[in-house]
């Protein structure tokens, strides 16, 4: 997999740059030329492993950042990697089933990971507790045509 | 995130403006179920006109009003949401005990109709 174009970001793992994570990411998918609805998967897929790093990567009053990683895997893949260095996931198997949260009373719905499967082509979660989770994520472009 | 209420009859109408995150998602509860008791509606409608982003925070702000309202027969109602919204929603089954209608107008006729 060779991956060019490479950009990596460090933002504290506060909610407040949910927002400026979705608008990095589709900052540098805009340079490949997406369609609309491309562009709106990555920023959803983006905001729901962002906040997971934030609120489940760091509980109650832990600081800390989340790294975020773009690339351009040839020819027209993007590749997203969110890290946190945060609690890690006992059991990502069960973190990624629908529905399921650790919610106790935040009305979180437990379907972000769904929704990151959903609008990506691939994913993976790599977890250590106590050293914190990475999301890779990659998403097939259908603009770049051969004429 | 800025949100216009609304009120016809016995429903009050949400209005949600910009994008709703999880950021934004704990004011918008607070400020709907403060509005909701404030103006003592059983009925609530979730205008999304214009919600320019949602991600799955969307869902769990949904769900939290129908949990809220439902045991005291109130409706809640979801109108006018773009087609990734509507795959948000779809993901969690949400319109299989939520209504959806394409306009605002037409949620509210249904629920105003539903009081007589």
């Amino acid at each position: 997999m060779i991956m060019e174009k490479i950009l990596k970001i460090q933002m504290d793992a506060v909610l407040e740059n949910q927002g400026l994570a979705r608008a990095l990411a589709a900052a540098y998918v805009s340079e490949m030329d997406p369609t609309v609805d491309e562009l709106t998967e990555i920023k959803t897929a983006v905001s729901e492993a962002f906040s997971n790093a934030v609120i489940h990567g760091y509980p109650g009053d832990m600081q800390g950042s989340v790294y975020m990683e773009f690339a351009v895997v040839s020819p027209a893949n993007v590749m997203i990697k969110i890290t946190d260095h945060g609690v890690g996931i006992e059991d990502i198997a069960k973190a990624m089933e629908p529905l399921f949260t650790t919610d106790t009373g935040d009305e979180r719905s437990g379907m972000g990971f769904t929704v990151m499967e959903s609008f990506t082509d691939r994913i993976k979660v790599d977890s250590r507790p106590g050293e914190g989770t990475t999301v890779t994520m990659i998403k097939k472009l259908d603009t770049y045509y051969d004429f | 995130m800025d949100m216009i209420f609304n009120i016809k009859g016995n429903v009050l109408i949400a209005e949600l403006f910009g994008e709703l995150d999880h950021h934004a998602a704990g004011q918008v509860r607070t400020d709907i179920d403060q509005a909701m008791e404030a103006y003592g509606t059983a009925n609530l409608v979730f205008d999304f006109s214009k919600i320019t982003f949602m991600d799955s925070s969307g869902i769990g702000v949904i769900l939290g009003r129908y949990r809220k309202l439902e045991p005291e027969g109130g409706k809640v109602a979801i109108a006018s949401c773009s087609l990734t919204v509507r795959n948000i929603l779809n993901m969690a089954g949400i319109f299989s005990i939520i209504d959806y209608f394409d306009t605002a107008e037409e949620a509210i006729a249904y629920l105003t109709g539903k009081e007589e």
